[in-house]
């Protein structure tokens, strides 16, 4: 979960869920949620996105609506490598461990 | 949370890093070119992960670290100003300039403020007609479509009272420096994940062509961070040199049209002073002359001020890749996130401040990390 100073950092940009889309100032603006938090962002740059869906906010404005397919195929090929070297498991978290303690 | 916890797993970690170390024949030097991986890696201690033969070297592309001293001087002088309210993204008020920081200055009764986003201050300049409020618009092609906003709209709202002080810097540029300089050591890189959600990644396509090397469009969780390594060992052991995108969640080829009107609505492209590594040609954005209104460097006429680093730091050695902070004499000792000496100390994204914050000045052992 993103600490409250990461949300306002100059480089990072953040995943959150938009709660609700409205206009102010003939802007289009949301409340959009990070984890625990909830802040103004604005949604100018991604026209397409509806409350539900995912964008990437970089200070204060929503930069990219995130694709759910695109994440989930990613994450299943990742996971599916580990199928595959299962065995080889014990030897290389050995590795691991004799990595970080050196 | 979504989209953050799931690309934290430590067993679908393991298996990426089991497959690099499968696969990786001979030692290879990649860098990542954002800050917010640098910061991830170091976080997460992903590099002690990494077989020893492979080297994450941290790039530039830290947008408080590369602001030039000139432009922080100049940001100082006009935040010292009676008529002045200065507002800021808070990493840039501890950045020292030649003399002071934007901390000090404030303390000294001068009005500066931090914002979350830029249109905040649209805000401020409202409610404080009085005052000349000005942003300092920092950042790479990430930034860039918030800070133009701001302009836009506050030219559409018919806010006279707001500026920006424009110090964008580009990362295409900076990569062709990294790699066109005598000294370069990176062999892949790993790309930027949210400036390419913003411009797509075709310009990259024409480095990695030109200077036959692998660019991997890679995000910031740990899980995406080793990722776009092994597919950029992938590609090295194969002798591929070509742009992938291990980011598709987030970004397209194309990028965001609809931020990237707006942006060239509002910027043009100009030379740009990057802190520590000296001017790189057509690598920053300035304000176009129809918006001349809302340009502090115009409003304000600043003289030019001559300034002074501290001999002993390396950070614009450590932004090209070339050193890291263990090579500085003065890290962690004579600076400090709390007194820092240069800019890859200061901000939370820089390689020196992430290397101290978890822990890495200190002696083996000591080390904390976590993953």
């Amino acid at each position: 979960m993103p600490s409250w100073r990461e949300v306002g950092k100059v480089c990072l940009g953040i995943p959150g869920k938009i709660l609700d889309a409205y206009e102010s100032q003939g802007l289009r603006m949301a409340k959009v949620q990070f984890g625990g938090i909830v802040r103004e962002a604005c949604l100018q740059y991604v026209p397409e996105a509806v409350a539900g869906d995912y964008v990437v906010v970089h200070v204060g404005f929503a930069i990219s609506k995130l694709d759910e397919e695109e994440a989930a195929r990613t994450y299943r090929l990742l996971e599916e490598m580990g199928q595959l070297g299962e065995l080889a498991d014990a030897q290389i978290n050995d590795e691991v461990r004799r990595g970080n303690s050196s | 949370m979504k989209y953050v916890d799931e690309y934290r797993s430590e067993p679908v970690a393991l298996n990426i890093t089991q497959e690099i170390r499968r696969i990786q024949t001979r030692p290879w030097v990649i860098m990542e070119v954002c800050g917010g991986q640098t910061h991830s890696i170091v976080k997460h201690g992903l590099d002690y992960l990494l077989p020893e033969t492979l080297e994450l070297v941290h790039g530039p592309g830290c947008p408080v670290c590369v602001t030039s001293l000139e432009m922080i001087d100049k940001a100082h002088a006009i935040a010292r100003r009676a008529d002045v309210i200065f507002t800021s993204f808070g990493d840039m008020l501890r950045v020292p300039g030649s003399e002071a920081d934007l901390f000090a200055i404030k303390s000294q009764g001068a009005d500066v403020r931090i914002v979350y986003s830029p249109l905040d201050c649209l805000k401020i300049a409202k409610a404080n007609p009085d005052k000349k409020v000005v942003f300092f618009a920092v950042g790479f092609e990430t930034t860039a479509p918030a800070n133009a906003m701001s302009v836009w709209q506050a030219r559409r709202e018919g806010v006279k009272n707001f500026s920006i002080l424009v110090s964008h810097v580009l990362v295409p540029p900076a990569i062709a420096a990294i790699l066109q300089s005598p000294q370069n050591r990176v062999q892949g890189f790993l790309g930027p994940g949210h400036v390419c959600a913003i411009m797509g990644y075709s310009e990259y396509e024409a480095i990695s062509a030109r200077y036959q090397v692998p660019i991997v469009v890679t995000g910031f969780e740990p899980l995406d961070i080793l990722e776009g390594t092994l597919m950029t060992v992938r590609q090295l052991e194969a002798g591929n040199a070509v742009v992938e995108n291990q980011y598709a969640r987030a970004v397209e080829r194309e990028g965001n049209r609809v931020a990237q009107n707006l942006v060239s609505e509002v910027f043009e492209i100009c030379d740009r002073k990057w802190r520590g590594v000296g001017s790189i040609p057509k690598s920053g954005y300035r304000l176009r002359y129809e918006f001349r209104d809302h340009d502090a460097e115009r409003l304000f006429e600043v003289e030019e001020i001559d300034t002074k680093e501290p001999a002993i730091c390396i950070s614009g050695q450590i932004l090209k890749g070339i050193k890291k902070p263990h090579d500085c004499p003065a890290f962690g000792t004579l600076c400090t996130p709390q007194s820092p000496l240069g800019a890859t100390m200061v901000s939370a994204e820089g390689a020196c401040a992430a290397y101290y914050a978890y822990g890495r000045h200190l002696k083996a052992g000591e080390v904390r990390y976590a993953v």
